[in-house]
């Protein structure tokens, strides 16, 4: 149960701007709670009143995005090792179109500028420019998706499959992982995208948006790894 | 206009910050939209100097230690700045670079047993 004070130590706000966490609530800024910005001093975006002050969704999706690491750091590692074991089709190097898969990396990267750009519409309560970078987020990150399905296509066409050789099975599996993110993501932000347009309360989903955009950009660092480790580097 | 003041304080004793309005929210983060587009454009640059770096015939190790260089530094910089921890509570940056890290030591010991990083 809340409690109203008045400390001696603490910064005093006009009581026409102060907002209580029910009332915050109301109207999407209940992530006021404390100081989820250690640097700045500024609240944590969705935090209610938590013992830590920082929002528990933030807290999770951090944890989430850690061990998620491990499992692409696995991922990698195991493509690392046998990338060489290519015995019965063509070599990475014969394989892999370079100019395709940078533009499809850069497009990817764009991506995150532009998930970035709806968290800051977003967290302004601006619901149309929210859904309008939400919805370009999408468009990019299909477009990467449907480079990477040619990509398959094209490799399966030259021999190389899921079973072919331990080469193949591990990049199947490292980058079809990583393009199974990508496609969670995409769902995930035309879902968002629905309910925001749907919702009678505006401006009030800065939080889900920028969890969701955490989850984005945390694609996009997989493949900036995966880019230069498997396309970059030769076998 | 009211001028009189009130905290409103939680059981667990931390304090209710909650004033802002539009102006903040833009600069909560410390970033302005222009600030993410000049982040977007020098990972692009970066990007492009990798691909390039592919086409010189440098000397191995001078490859590997530049592009892996350029790696790390667009890795840190979409974390940083797009994922705003640069800007936030440092407990999600322990939090995701303590996964980050635990990563790294296991599959390189893993690796390792495997005699990856062993010449030849």
């Amino acid at each position: 149960m809340a409690d109203i004070a008045i400390p001696e130590s603490t910064d005093l706000i006009p009581l026409d701007d102060a907002v209580t966490p029910a009332a915050a609530d109301a109207h999407g800024h209940g992530d006021h709670a404390d100081t989820g910005h250690g640097d700045s001093g500024h609240a944590d975006s969705g935090a209610h009143a938590t013992s830590t002050g920082l929002s528990n969704n933030k807290l999770a999706m951090w944890m989430f995005l850690g061990s998620e690491c491990l499992l692409f750091g696995g991922l990698i590692s195991t493509y690392m090792l046998y990338r060489g074991r290519h015995a019965g089709s063509p070599s990475p190097s014969q394989l892999y179109n370079l100019p395709l898969t940078s533009v499809s990396s850069f497009v990817l990267l764009m991506s995150s500028l532009t998930m970035v750009l709806a968290v800051s519409a977003a967290q302004r309560g601006d619901d149309r420019n929210t859904s309008t970078w939400l919805t370009v987020t999408a468009l990019l990150g299909a477009t990467f998706v449907g480079a990477q399905v040619f990509e398959f296509t094209e490799f399966y066409h030259e021999g190389l499959g899921f079973t072919t050789n331990l080469f193949g099975s591990s990049f199947y599996t490292l980058t079809g992982f990583h393009g199974v993110h990508v496609t969670v993501g995409i769902i995930m932000l035309m879902a968002l995208v629905g309910i925001i347009n749907r919702s009678k309360v505006p401006g009030n989903k800065a939080e889900v948006v920028e969890m969701i955009g955490l989850y984005w950009h945390f694609v996009d660092i997989v493949w900036i790894v995966i880019f230069t480790l498997v396309y970059l580097i030769p076998s | 206009m009211s001028t009189e003041h009130v905290v409103v304080t939680e059981t667990g004793g931390s304090h209710d910050a909650v004033a802002r309005d539009a102006d903040h929210a833009e600069h909560e983060h410390g970033m302005t939209d222009k600030g993410y587009v000049v982040i977007a454009a020098i990972l692009a640059a970066f990007t492009a100097a990798e691909v390039s770096l592919t086409y010189m015939h440098l000397p191995g190790w001078i490859f590997m230690t530049t592009l892996l260089t350029i790696m790390a530094i667009k890795f840190a910089m979409v974390v940083s700045y797009f994922m705003h921890l640069k800007f936030d509570n440092k407990i999600f940056t322990a939090l995701f670079y303590s996964g980050l890290f635990l990563a790294i030591f296991v599959y390189s010991a893993a690796l390792t047993t495997f005699h990856f990083f062993s010449p030849g």
